[in-house]
């Protein structure tokens, strides 16, 4: 492998042996896998309302996502690695994302980006899904009515911490789980569970 | 007060109901057995000329007792002049005529009714739900009787979601390849004659059209 001391830091993990040719270096192959798929995460922008314009932003130059190694969007799932689920998700949206999600190849991370796309956000309503996890499976949310770029940045950081962790030995991590014979992702009490008001919606006087 | 309701007053005498401004908007009502023919009227006849079907919609009041509302909103393009129509239907009696044979951009707007009030239009070509997905079965989100979050639990909520066809949102029609159908691949094909019908593992209440 290629890693020559001038480029990415060779952290504790690895280190150049002295008197060994500069191109040979020993790491562990954890920290090799997760450091290149931590360095060029694709996103599958799927930006369903306001939230995506602040995505876009993001992503434009001043916060700039390639900074990340996340410079291509990749809006075909089979080539990309975190889906960024960017606004509220209605029901009749619920089975594209899971589509889009099974269609993505392992690795493969979610974000949930915003209040809605996370908990359903305002829109406590009979159309919309209460949080995407109760369709797909999150491994960082993003919480703010949109967030600002800033947070969104610190989420995929956090992504990028929680990859760093992982091992390839574990298989479990890369098992694809598709919906069971009920038809969903968890048992029904549970998306109930997921789905109840908190916070201030609970106290709102509603019609019917 | 906009001139044309004297004129509709003249032809269909009584039946136009009242007629009032509202935020200098005039507003009439005709009854709804008529209404297709009056908007006819108002279209094709020189001198009203509204040519321009603006909106389609309707409300439902908190009072039980009042009907509920189909509202047009007409506009003429050459006179530039607005006017409301609105026609009352009773509870028990949701169904009116369709303008899609007035104006072609009546579909999707009758579409839109239907799927949130339940209202019926007579004639339509295509009466199918156009917001919420075709096998949903919850019933008509905006009419008053209906809870917030819908009758359904969540999970039942997002089961019945996870099992709609998401190919099968669009008809063929509105992909624009009905000429090039049967030159699809056989799986394609399939999918889209099925229409909207998705994979429920188990048939959902269907309480669709109450
Ligand atoms: S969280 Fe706020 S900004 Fe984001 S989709 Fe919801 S309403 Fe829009």
């Amino acid at each position: 492998m290629g890693l020559s001391p001038g480029h990415a830091t060779p952290g504790p993990e690895s280190r150049v042996l002295s008197g060994m040719s500069p191109n040979w270096m020993t790491t562990k192959l954890d920290f090799l896998v997760n450091w290149a798929r931590t360095s060029s995460l694709w996103p599958m922008p799927f930006g369903t309302a306001c939230c995506a314009i602040e995505f876009m932003a993001t992503a434009a130059s001043r916060f700039d996502l390639a900074r990340f190694g996340m410079e291509r969007m990749a809006f075909s799932p089979r080539q990309s690695d975190v889906l960024i689920c960017a606004g509220r998700l209605p029901f009749k949206l619920a089975p594209v994302i899971r589509r889009i999600y099974d269609q993505m190849t392992q690795p493969k991370w979610v974000i949930s980006m915003g209040a809605c796309a996370s908990t359903g956000g305002i829109f406590d309503n009979y159309a919309m899904v209460q949080g995407i996890d109760t369709v797909v499976p999150v491994d960082v949310y993003v919480p703010g009515c949109p967030p600002r770029p800033e947070g969104l940045l610190y989420g995929i950081l956090l992504l990028h911490k929680k990859i760093r962790g992982e091992t390839v030995v574990d298989g479990s991590l890369r098992q694809e789980r598709p919906l069971d014979e009920t038809g969903l992702r968890l048992p029904p009490d549970e998306v109930d569970e997921l789905s109840e008001p908190f916070g201030n919606s609970i106290h709102q006087t509603r019609s019917a | 007060m906009n001139p044309s309701v004297d004129a509709l007053r003249r032809v269909f005498g009584p039946r136009i109901g009242r007629a009032l401004v509202s935020c200098g908007d005039t507003i009439v009502y005709v009854d709804a057995g008529r209404v297709a023919e009056a908007l006819r009227w108002l279209k094709e006849t020189p001198g009203q000329q509204y040519n321009y079907l603006v909106d389609v919609t309707a409300v439902e009041y908190r009072d039980p007792e009042r009907p509920l509302e189909v509202v047009y909103e007409l506009f003429s393009l050459d006179r530039r002049a607005a006017l409301r129509v609105k026609a009352e239907l009773s509870k028990d009696r949701l169904e009116i005529d369709s303008l899609v044979p007035l104006w072609a951009g009546a579909n999707w707007l009758e579409r839109e009714v239907y799927d949130m009030f339940g209202i019926t239009f007579r004639g339509h070509p295509d009466l199918r739900r156009i917001l919420m997905w075709e096998t949903y079965a919850e019933g008509h989100p905006l009419r008053k009787d209906f809870p917030l979050r819908g009758r359904f639990s969540r999970a039942e909520q997002v089961r019945q979601a996870l099992g709609a066809n998401p190919e099968a949102h669009y008809s063929m029609d509105e992909l624009s390849i009905a000429e090039t159908y049967h030159e699809l691949p056989e799986d394609m094909r399939e999918r889209l004659a099925r229409g909207e019908r998705g994979v429920i593992p188990e048939p959902g209440r269907e309480r669709g059209r109450e």
